[in-house]
């Protein structure tokens, strides 16, 4: 069998889950991992990451409404997804990714975005003209009150999503890891410490997304990036790269030490068909050089522009090996055999419904929805130009 | 021995007598089956297994198997001397066409059919997330095409690769132990076509079924019961190198 | 109440969410299918249409039922517990029209090896030869009868002589 070695159950020849399931996980992490630097201005009071705040939710949002399509394509019978709806069954896993999707999209980062903006959203309905008006008056529900008192609810709402906003990602992330994390029959898969080691991959990602899009937007606008903000965001994201680590190597060492029945055909697939994307790219290239680089920026004392450069590369660096780990995860969890006596290949196509072009466009698309959501609500003072008069965040 | 006019005459009302077995519909046409009657499994009984491949053909018959995709197969095993937890094992295309000569000399040699074990604790029913997969008040685990997203969890969620995902119908698919055919009163597709009684349907709630006494004196295994997915394929004589 | 007074905005948003979930739950009555949930978490129907499936193999008993002389003369040979659709294969849409619907000339050379082909892997006491050896090209009904294999010796050297000019 072409592809095939050694002996795998005839239905295994055939990988089930493709790259758009590796995509998935990818953007809810990022999702969350930006929600989460969101939240330890609002909540944790860090100032200094204050530049950011309203850029990560807005990241959140762009990446939260691309998160669906992968499913959608990759779904035999995406015209019946709305069963999961109407009967989800309560000990799936999956059955409570529309619930928590909607409540995450609308109860959490739909209403703190608007709470946020309320005051903008409301100057910009009165200012401006033509149909963008229109969007803005609709976004506004028809209330126009942006007394101080009013500014204070929002102020006090707006900090009580963020509190129910953390478990929310958490949740919306978590219950992805545990998709994989619950599945007795899959030895790489199953573990406890799955959902954990989804979060904190999803937290590391996010920060990095935000960061490298901050200085990427801050730089395209020609202003300064504010060193303060992204030194912070920077520890921020060494300090959970350190945890991340922490735990895969855990669970590295852990299978090693036990080396239970799957491990023989687990530890050989890893040096091989997962050599280049595990060994090389996640662990080397994605998580030990960004932890070195950016443990280098904390222990010596570097100019502003090394610390840069070394920032945007890490940060690109994370954010490839943190797609490299969903893709061991999922990928490498169906090329072995349940027998533990064989290994397929997965073939992906490059212009089917869930081939590679798709997996292109679908990773850049939330970015182009994020240019649009910077324009319509942008998340900075504009310092010349009259269409944001008293812009300024709500808090 | 051929078959003239004055034979047919009197074959006829046989023929109909014959086709009082051999009902197609709904089950309306069985009105005696009563689901809480009956809890399906189905007995394997590896010294009496030949390879043959009827039963992967005759499946493939009867339910319309897309090709390249197996609800039954049969695999050979090759296990050197002590080395259990090394064995060779083979199943070209699922045994449908049963099996070349062994090329490995000596050692012990076997078949093992398999198929989906209607697990009493399924995995597979417990992570489908709307519930198009199940298991019937009679013991069967079956998918419901049309309510069925294709999202092929428990495809991932099985530990013996018993589903696949049917290329036309894009729905989740696998041995639905005819349930089409026990319904009314006949055996399953596969143990009709087994010329060895390899496999036996086996009827859990019957008190007088065989198997009942076929267990009490027999060492009867099922596969991977750590899994504790409380499987109801029994296997007779079941090696400890089988995976 | 003055702690509510600014706050009607959040309110509409609020009654916005409020009335998306009425109108879910509402939508939700006709859409999830009326046999959902009789016998467990999942569309009860389903097993209605899974039975409803038509047979392909009509079962032994029907095929006995017709050709009892067959039936006698396989009882007590060693074929006595293969079913005849085995190796005649499915016949359902035979017993439902005997008359027009035949069944197919089987080629005892292709036939007879799917099962008795020497494989190591078969059980030791059961009956398996190297077809090329044992029979030379010679189809397996010049010398056994399929419903009753065991062999007549008298026949069967008669036949060999006839043929091969020599025993097997």
């Amino acid at each position: 069998m072409p592809g095939v070695e050694g002996f795998m159950y005839p239905n295994e020849i055939e990988l089930q889950w493709s790259v758009l399931i590796v995509l998935y996980p990818f953007l809810t992490g990022l999702v969350a991992g930006a929600f989460i630097l969101a939240s330890l201005e609002r909540v944790f009071q860090v100032q200094a990451v204050k530049p950011t705040y309203r850029l990560a939710l807005l990241t959140a949002l762009a990446f939260l409404l691309v998160a669906p399509l992968p499913l959608q394509l990759h779904l035999g019978h995406p015209e019946r997804s709305y069963e999961m709806y109407l009967t989800p069954h309560r000990t799936s896993a999956m059955a409570m990714f529309g619930f928590v999707y909607l409540w995450y999209l609308m109860a959490v980062l739909v209403f703190e975005i608007w709470l946020d903006y309320r005051r903008d959203i409301v100057v910009l309905s009165q200012t401006t003209t033509g149909w963008k008006r229109l969007v803005y008056r609709v976004m506004t529900l028809g209330s126009s009150n942006i007394s101080e008192r009013a500014l204070h609810v929002d102020e006090r709402v707006g900090w009580v999503i963020t509190i129910v906003g953390i478990p929310s990602a958490f949740l919306l992330h978590g219950y992805v890891g545990f998709i994989f994390g619950s599945i007795k029959a899959n030895p790489w898969w199953s573990t406890p410490l799955m959902p954990v080691v989804f979060i904190f991959s999803a937290m590391v990602s996010g920060i990095a997304a935000v960061m490298l899009i901050y200085m990427l937007v801050t730089w395209s606008r020609k202003e300064t990036i504010n060193m303060d903000c992204v030194d912070t965001v920077a520890r921020y994201l060494f300090y959970t790269f350190i945890i991340d680590f922490s735990l895969e190597m855990l669970d590295l060492i852990h299978r090693i030490y036990e080396s239970d029945e799957s491990f023989r055909s687990l530890d050989f697939m890893v040096h091989t068909k997962l050599y280049m994307s595990h060994i090389v790219v996640q662990i080397v290239l994605g998580t030990v050089v960004p932890i070195v680089l950016l443990g280098l920026t904390q222990v010596l004392r570097l100019g502003e522009m090394a610390r840069k450069r070394i920032y945007a590369l890490a940060g690109c660096l994370t954010l490839v090996g943190i797609f490299a780990m969903r893709w061991n995860v999922v990928i490498g969890g169906q090329l072995f055999s349940k027998s533990f006596l064989g290994y397929t290949t997965y073939k992906m196509g490059l212009v089917t419904r869930e081939g590679l072009l798709v997996a292109i466009v679908l990773t850049v698309l939330p970015l182009v929805i994020l240019w649009v959501l910077v324009k319509l609500l942008p998340p900075w003072p504009e310092k010349n130009s009259g269409s944001l008069p008293e812009a300024v965040p709500a808090h | 021995m051929s078959i003239t006019r004055r034979h047919m005459l009197l074959l006829l009302p046989a023929a109909a007598i014959a086709w009082k077995h051999v009902l197609a519909g709904a089950p309306e046409a069985s009105p005696n089956y009563k689901l809480s009657e009956h809890w399906w499994g189905m007995l394997i009984d590896i010294p009496k297994c030949i390879g043959c491949g009827n039963c992967v053909r005759a499946c493939e018959t009867e339910n319309d198997v897309p090709d390249g995709y197996f609800r039954t197969w049969v695999e050979r095993y090759h296990v050197t001397d002590y080395d259990i937890e090394n064995p060779h094992v083979d199943s070209p295309d699922g045994a449908k066409k049963g099996f070349p000569p062994t090329k490995e000399l000596g050692g012990k040699n076997f078949f093992v059919p398999k198929l989906c074990n209607h697990c009493a604790d399924s995995p597979c029913t417990q992570v489908c997330p709307v519930g198009a997969t199940f298991i019937s008040p009679d013991g069967v685990v079956l998918v419901d095409k049309k309510y069925c997203l294709g999202c092929r969890y428990c495809v991932q969620a099985c530990p013996y690769g018993c589903r696949f995902i049917n290329p036309k119908t894009e729905t989740a698919e696998k041995c639905t132990l005819c349930y089409h055919r026990i319904t009314k009163g006949l055996t399953t597709a596969c143990c009709e076509s087994c010329p060895t009684g390899a496999r036996q349907l086996a009827d859990l709630k019957n008190p007088n079924d065989p198997i009942h006494e076929f267990l009490k004196t027999h060492s009867v295994q099922v596969l991977k019961p750590y899994m504790a997915t409380h499987a109801k394929l029994f296997y007779n004589g079941l090696d400890g190198s089988v995976r | 109440m003055t702690a509510f007074k600014d706050a009607g905005h959040v309110f509409r948003l609020v009654a916005v969410f409020a009335v998306g979930v009425m109108v879910f739950v509402g939508v939700r009555a006709f859409l999830v299918p009326k046999s959902f949930g009789q016998y467990g978490h999942y569309r009860g129907d389903a097993l209605a249409d899974i039975a409803a499936r038509p047979v392909a193999f009509a079962g032994h008993q029907a095929c006995e039922d017709c050709h009892a002389d067959v039936l006698e003369k396989k009882k007590s040979g060693r074929h006595a517990h293969v079913n005849c659709e085995a190796c005649h294969g499915p016949l359902a849409k035979h017993v439902d029209d005997p008359g027009s619907v035949q069944p197919p000339k089987l080629d005892t050379a292709v036939l007879c090896v799917r099962c008795h082909e020497a494989n190591t892997a078969k059980p030791k006491g059961f009956p398996q030869v190297a077809s090329a050896e044992h029979s030379t090209g010679l189809p397996c009904d010049t010398c056994h009868q399929p419903h009753s294999p065991a062999i007549d010796t008298g026949k069967t050297e008669e036949t060999a002589k006839a043929t091969t000019g020599g025993t097997k």
